[in-house]
């Protein structure tokens, strides 16, 4: 992979400064606290064109949390931001210094800074109630905490709904050894939702009425159409678990476009942001997510994107078209652009509600052509949970029994479920071959290690039979994720809880909603889990010692969002062993994704190479689907463990105690 | 009866306080809500037609809220319905609530109390189902069904079939009102959501008195089925 340079090439190269100096004509790495506004300045059509963001650099920051009057729909609205900046100020650190940041809130509420994925002393996590106790209204708040990482991160306030208006800002830190990412200019691309509505009202809409902002739900014509296609007792039958569940297969964002204006950098998409570069250039794109409640997919058309890291961490890279971002998540692409030429940062929402834009051009004139959204996902059976296809009678007999949990299914139904497949609208083919996709790890394997038990099964891959290890066979080998029954608690049945996965299937291979016929369609490489593997080796090579199942639940129709069927605030605290290797297997037993953010120490995402565990900070679980990461707890203290989506975080949330 | 009268007017002070100081969320998980929705408001579109409505109103959380219903007609001064009920509903299910508390007929006279225990959810295939028994001060007995579904024609616009059916277990001389099923009701409401919150519509109502009541309001020389054009609105806040 030619973005990639043995070390000691580098080592010369940045010793010399040339690197640097590159670096220099997009981020000067300039003085402590001196401010840079990247890159265009000189624009003639400035003032049609989005702003950058504002960098700050160095060791000793001074941040102030203000209200500010902002306008992204053409209505003024009331922001909290960071600095007088929407977004906050792009924090650049360098690995092995120690930063201080001083937090001054100028709210009438209290207030917060938490590091987002930073590895550092609980007490500097700024998670009110567990870090600290949040910053008074007119206090400032000393951080100060070494810097012991590199790459792209952000951070953000983890007080009341602050971070829906605006307190949020990138986070670039500088590796102390070179950089194995080789690039001659880079773009920090921040992702967010903005709406003019205050954020209280949002979410007391979703109580009253959970499908508020969805203008997508199925109509008559939707009823009509199928029924011409696929004749009435087809529909009747694909219809019919939806109904008798009560869910709607429609269900993809809980706040979308209706109300939310996507931005990028703070733009949006009517005053789109500009990114330059030369043609030959190796540009890096680090890519932010920093919305309340949306995730994108974003792609470049006509340019391939090189991904090199992810959540900060170097990956091995992978070169694809488009990528899924959950909320929290970064990611970190190379793109080559060969030709003088102007492409479209396109990035839409997951339900197509809306999308953001940015001009990615060789030359201030160009501007590219925005392309049409894709279709809007429709859930189909695999998201609740319930895959009837390359399923073996172990899973099923588990499934069955699980099953019955839910209320209204009956078993006629899934009998039955196989033949209505064929005639299910909006199944995509694809989706089927998840089941099969999953199972792909399992070629060239023997029957009679099929035999040995459906979960274990990508954690058979190419295992040696004689190790000793293969005598405990309770828990799957570190790399590999879990072989575990999925057992649902007696918590989860409840008012609480409006659903439970059966037949989980993992989520690792699975592109996800409406992208896993973009492969077939459009010929587009989509990113999936399976393909991150970490650059570097594994550090904690240790096999976890145990397992901790977590369910994540919800009731859509009530709004209410909980872990294991029990909310945070009557949840006990999940206790981890100083230094313990632990496995959590996360199963979600809703048909949303939930990207889980535990803070203090890594999430290791069990990709299928024991050797290269990639490193995350949040980890999206699809809808009805598991994914397994290992953790090493290795961080003493109270830490905050949530869905990052704003408005589930206040129900599913645990606090994490490592002692 | 008294006591049932005190505790409405607490409940309605208690829901008027908490929509006057607007309900902040914070990131609580559970905050206290409240929810005034304007199910129907409507009109006859003949002249002589009468005005009829049906509000509900709750305050609460996500497990527990205190809720308020009430419905009426009128027609004019001598010929009304009124009804009002305050109820405790409590979450028992994924889709369903169980309410529980009191009723009293205010309109027409004389005044009827009843205590209350119903169910009130989200039935499989979407249907929206408030069910429940009552119980009068003299051992009367009620029952009461309503069923209502929404279809989508296009996003915004939206076909509100509903149906209703009223039971006695004795009659009542003083209103005339026959043991058996009493009534039926249905209608059919196309509305416009201009907002999600607001929303005109037109309709057709339909309703027939059966059994022991027709032949009441027959005896009364009253007619025994009614229908009618409307035009009205929804909302809630």
């Amino acid at each position: 992979m030619t973005v990639f340079k043995p070390s000691h090439e580098e080592q010369n190269k940045s010793s010399s400064g040339t690197v640097l100096s590159r670096r220099q004509f997009v981020f000067g790495a300039s003085a402590m606290l001196a401010l840079t506004t990247i890159p265009f300045s000189k624009n003639a059509l400035a003032s049609a064109i989005g702003q950058s963001l504002t960098q700050l650099s160095g060791k000793v920051f001074d941040l102030s949390i203000d209200y500010k009057t902002v306008n992204f729909t053409g209505t003024p609205a009331r922001a909290t931001v960071i600095n007088q900046l929407f977004p906050g100020p792009l924090l650049r650190w360098k690995e092995g210094e120690t930063v201080t940041l001083r937090v001054k809130n100028n709210l009438d509420h209290d207030s917060s800074l938490h590091w987002h994925g930073m590895i550092l002393p609980t007490e500097m996590d700024g998670v009110p109630g567990l870090s600290f106790a949040g910053i008074k209204p007119g206090e400032t708040f000393e951080y100060k905490f070494p810097v012991k990482q590199s790459g792209t991160y952000w951070y953000h306030s983890h007080s009341g709904f602050q971070e829906q208006t605006g307190v949020y800002g990138a986070i670039v830190i500088d590796p102390k050894e070179a950089d194995p990412v080789v690039f001659d200019r880079e773009h920090v691309i921040m992702l967010s939702d903005w709406s003019d509505e205050a954020p209280e009202t949002i979410y007391a809409n979703l109580k009253k009425q959970s499908d508020y902002y969805n203008y997508s739900e199925r109509t008559m014509s939707d009823l009509f159409s199928d029924i011409k296609k696929q004749g009435l007792v087809n529909t009747w039958r694909a219809r019919s678990m939806w109904n008798q569940e009560r869910m709607s297969d429609r269900d993809i964002s809980d706040v979308t476009g209706a109300t939310y204006t996507y931005l990028m950098n703070g733009n949006p998409p009517a005053q789109p942001w500009q990114a330059l570069f030369k043609q030959g250039e190796k540009v890096r794109l680090r890519f932010i997510n920093s919305s309340a409640m949306t995730i994108f997919d974003v792609r470049i058309p006509g340019l391939k994107m090189t991904v090199v890291a992810s959540d900060g961490q170097n990956v091995q890279p992978v070169t694809i078209d488009e990528f899924r971002i959950g909320v929290a998540e970064t990611y970190d692409v190379i793109v080559e652009p060969k030709m003088e030429d102007a492409y479209c940062i396109f990035v839409q929402s997951i339900d197509r509600s809306g999308y953001t834009v940015g001009n990615f051009t060789s030359d201030e004139m160009f501007t590219a052509k925005i392309p049409d959204m894709d279709p809007m996902p429709i859930l189909g059976h695999g998201d609740m949970g319930m895959n009837m296809e390359g399923m073996d009678h172990s899973k099923m007999a588990m499934g069955s029994d699980s099953m019955s949990g839910m209320e209204g299914m009956d078993h006629s139904k899934m009998a039955m479920g196989s033949d209505s497949m064929s005639g299910m609208e909006g199944m995509d083919h694809s989706k089927m071959a998840m089941g099969s996709g999953s199972m792909a790890g399992m070629e060239g394997m023997d029957h009679s290690k099929m035999a040995m038990g459906s979960g274990s099964m990508t954690g058979m891959e190419g295992m040696d039979l004689s190790q000793p290890s293969m005598v405990m066979p309770t828990l799957g080998l570190a790399g590999y994720g879990s072989d575990n029954e999925i057992k649902h608690l007696d918590s989860e049945n409840g008012p609480q809880v409006d659903m439970q996965s059966g037949m989980p299937q993992s989520g690792l291979n699975d592109p996800g909603i409406g992208l896993r016929d973009h492969q077939a369609n459009y010929n587009r490489k989509v990113l999936t889990y399976a393909d991150l593997k970490g650059l570097h080796p594994t550090h904690d090579k240790r096999q976890p010692t145990r397992e901790i199942q977590l369910h994540l639940t919800g009731n859509m129709n009530r709004y209410m969002w909980s872990i294991n069927g029990i909310n945070f605030a009557d949840s006990a605290p999940l206790e981890l062993a100083y230094n313990e290797r632990v496995r959590i297997t996360l199963v979600n037993d809703t048909m949303m994704i939930h990207p889980m953010h535990l803070h203090g120490v890594w999430s290791e995402l069990e990709t299928g190479d024991p050797d290269y565990i990639p490193r995350k900070h949040t980890v999206m679980v699809q809808p009805g689907s598991k994914i397994s990461y290992l953790v090493t707890a290795d961080a003493l203290g109270q830490w905050a463990y949530h869905c990052h989506l704003l408005y589930h975080m206040p129900g599913m949330f645990r606090k994490v105690v490592i002692k | 009866m008294k006591n049932f009268n005190s505790l409405g007017f607490t409940l309605v002070m208690a829901t008027a306080f908490v929509m006057s100081s607007l309900s902040y969320a914070g990131a609580e998980d559970d905050p206290l809500l409240s929810y005034v929705a304007i199910d129907q408001l409507e009109k006859g579109l003949e002249s002589d037609d009468p005005i009829s409505f049906s509000f509900q109103a709750w305050v609460g959380y996500d497990m527990d809220k205190i809720w308020l219903k009430t419905s009426g007609e009128y027609q004019n001064s001598d010929d009304q319905d009124l009804e009002v009920q305050a109820l405790y509903s409590h979450a028992v299910a994924p889709y369903w609530d169980m309410q529980m508390g009191v009723r009293r007929d205010i309109k027409p006279s004389p005044s009827r109390d009843w205590l209350v225990l119903g169910f009130q959810g989200l039935a499989p295939y979407f249907f929206d189902i408030d069910g429940a028994f009552f119980v009068g001060e003299k051992g009367q007995t009620s029952i009461r069904l309503s069923i209502e579904q929404e279809w989508l024609i296009t996003q915004k616009l939206i076909l509100t079939p509903e149906f209703e059916m009223n039971a006695y277990g004795k009659s009542d001389d003083e209103l005339s009102m026959g043991a058996g099923l009493t009534d039926i009701n249905a209608g059919l409401r196309l509305k416009y959501e201009i907002t999600r919150k607001f929303a005109p519509y037109i309709g057709i109502d339909w309703s027939k008195k059966l059994g022991a009541t027709a032949d009441l309001a027959r005896d009364n020389g009253d007619s025994i089925s009614n229908s009618q054009f409307v035009i009205g609105v929804t909302a809630w806040f």
